[in-house]
């Protein structure tokens, strides 16, 4: 029995080593990449290990024009994003799962009808209201974008987080002459702290990650983000592939440090409300 | 008289919740300025030949006739189409093989979902980049490994200059980025499933394949279809691996349904025309996810 049990185990992780092996080498080997010269990237036969590693391909990446400037534009937008996402969603989740009020069931059903709509949709109309209102080439005008895309999915999440609040303590709070605003801001938002996590690494992800609508609405050459940023980077230097890899791996290096650090969270939100990574 | 009365009374409710409008005034604003506006005006432009300058003419229904009319459309549906065909089983079947591997007890657990969930959390671009280096012609790791190693082919292959074998790496980019997400949900899923269930039915000298479809996957319904409407979903939407690997090409044969709107409207500036295929997209996507809310509301049976 014994022996059959040592057996099966190594069996599961011989197929799940070779699962990792899947996931894992296609990043190994970017990694691998990033730090050849731009000799060894076409060599035949191409090598796991490279010969003569080299961190030229990072020092080029952070240095070539703007590439910093980029960096610290896709931390604006995704900053920016966060902190008013988590502001704004959790209001109207506070106000959707405690108050009921005149045409409190519409404006929530049309927030969340529109999580059902994806965003490429109503791309054409958004960029006209964009460039209408003098926003294209502006990160204001991505921030704007992106909370305002963001909030029907987090006002969802949260309404559900708040609604398994106990009242207790909002009544006594009321009992105490607390007004509504005193009641979100001292109770309700410090007991929703894990909720309000979750909000904040999704948030930040997903506006770093954006890429069709900033592609869309920024022409300038100054207010790109990362993602659209490294396009073109490819686009211009195609075939430099260690440097295109050095500058990839420095663009989602926040992304996997958050992810590893807040597993969790990560997980949960996965598992709990279906966040889509 | 009594109309009168209750539209005092709808007064009189709306200005004892002013401080609640207040509130969420400002997110309110933003989410209809941002969110509601554009989706209503995209239906209300698919009407349209939409001129950024000058005056904009009413067409009717001209640009949804012009849409099943056109051969390049109805090329990206079809690749659309086999996208979701590939890429939804794909990750489905892999998806639950590694959640039902590390549903096991086992050590390292968290250490194999944090790496197979790695390609989720990567970006579109980047992972895309990756895929083009990996099946590049020149030297690319899989043609190495197809000729020198294997020798299954005779030459490099240029696996993206070829509609076929281009769409079928989108396909599986699609699937290895994936196949984290729906692991992680269909892992939750499993440890909902009480243990006592297995045992009883194992006392009863049930065989694991039994356990499997008797017990898990009656006991994981909802979860599995909310993952497939979810990836059905996602899968339809399938935009910046074409974009960036392909572009569409060549001669359009790698076009998907989002490419081809993303070149109508802002390359060949055709707003109406491409708000008329958002407008079918988001038909499409509404009919999925009405289905899945009839098939979960159906009881489970046993």
């Amino acid at each position: 029995m014994l022996g059959f049990r040592f057996f099966k185990n190594a069996i599961l992780y011989v197929i799940l080593f070779f699962g990792v092996t899947i996931a894992v080498i296609p990043f190994l080997y970017m990694f691998s990449t990033s730090l050849k010269d731009q000799i060894y990237v076409f060599e035949i036969p191409p090598k796991f290990i490279p010969e003569a590693p080299t961190i030229q391909n990072y020092v080029a990446a952070w240095g070539a024009s703007n590439f910093k400037l980029y960096f610290s534009n896709s931390l604006i937008v995704a900053v920016s994003t966060v902190i008013l996402v988590v502001l704004f969603s959790s209001m109207l989740a506070y106000v959707f799962a405690r108050y009921r009020f005149p045409g409190n069931s519409i404006l929530f059903y049309s927030l969340l009808i529109t999580l059902m709509i994806p965003s490429i949709v109503y791309l054409i109309p958004e960029f006209i209201l964009i460039k209408k209102l003098h926003l294209l080439d502006s990160l204001i005008g991505l921030i704007l974008i992106y909370t305002s895309s963001q909030l029907p999915m987090f006002t969802f999440l949260l309404k559900g987080f708040f609604a398994e609040i106990p009242r207790e303590l909002e009544d006594a709070a009321k009992i105490d002459g607390c007004n509504m605003v005193r009641i979100y801001w001292q109770i309700m938002l410090p007991l929703a702290r894990p909720a309000l996590a979750t909000v904040c690494i999704f948030s930040f992800l997903f506006s770093w990650d954006e890429f069709v609508v900033a592609l869309t609405m920024i022409n300038d050459v100054n207010k790109r983000t990362l993602p659209v940023a490294l396009m073109m980077f490819q686009g211009q230097y195609f075939t430099k592939w260690g440097l295109v890899f050095a500058a990839s791996i420095i663009a989602i290096l926040p992304m996997i440090a958050i992810f590893i650090i807040f597993q969790r969270h990560f997980v949960k939100g996965i598992a709990t409300s279906g966040l889509k990574g | 008289m009594k109309k009168m009365r209750n539209k005092k009374k709808l007064f009189l409710e709306i200005y004892r919740n002013k401080h609640i409008y207040l509130f969420i005034l400002v997110p309110m604003a933003l989410f209809l300025t941002f969110v509601l506006y554009p989706i209503c005006r995209s239906f209300f432009m698919s009407f349209y030949d939409w001129k950024i300058i000058g005056s904009s003419t009413f067409v009717g229904f001209k640009n949804y006739i012009n849409a099943f009319n056109d051969p390049i459309l109805n090329i990206s549906w079809r690749n659309t189409i086999i996208y979701c065909l590939a890429t939804v089983p794909g990750q489905m079947i892999f998806a639950m093989t590694a959640a039902i591997l590390l549903n096991q007890k086992i050590k390292g657990r968290i250490f194999f979902r944090t790496l197979y969930f790695l390609p989720v959390v990567t970006s579109w671009v980047v992972v895309s980049f990756i895929f083009m280096y990996l099946f590049n012609s020149q030297a690319g790791l899989i043609n190495y490994i197809l000729k020198d190693i294997l020798h299954i082919t005779k030459q490099y292959y240029a696996w993206l200059s070829n509609g076929k074998s281009a769409l079928f790496i989108i396909a599986l980019l699609g699937i290895w980025k994936g196949i984290g997400w729906s692991m992680v949900i269909f892992l939750a899923g499993l440890q909902g499933i009480p243990e006592e269930l297995y045992e009883a039915a194992r006392i009863d000298g049930a065989s694991q394949a039994r356990l499997f479809w008797k017990i898990t996957i009656p006991l994981m319904r909802s979860t599995l279809v909310y993952v497939l409407v979810m990836l059905i979903i996602g899968s339809f939407q399938v935009f910046i691996s074409v974009y960036i690997m392909t572009d569409g090409g060549p001669m359009h044969q790698t076009e998907v349904v989002l490419t081809w709107l993303y070149t109508n409207a802002f390359s060949y500036l055709r707003f109406g025309y491409g708000s008329a295929i958002a407008v079918l997209m988001t038909v499409f996507i509404f009919i999925i996810s009405i289905m899945q809310i009839k098939l979960l509301s159906k009881p489970v049976e046993y």
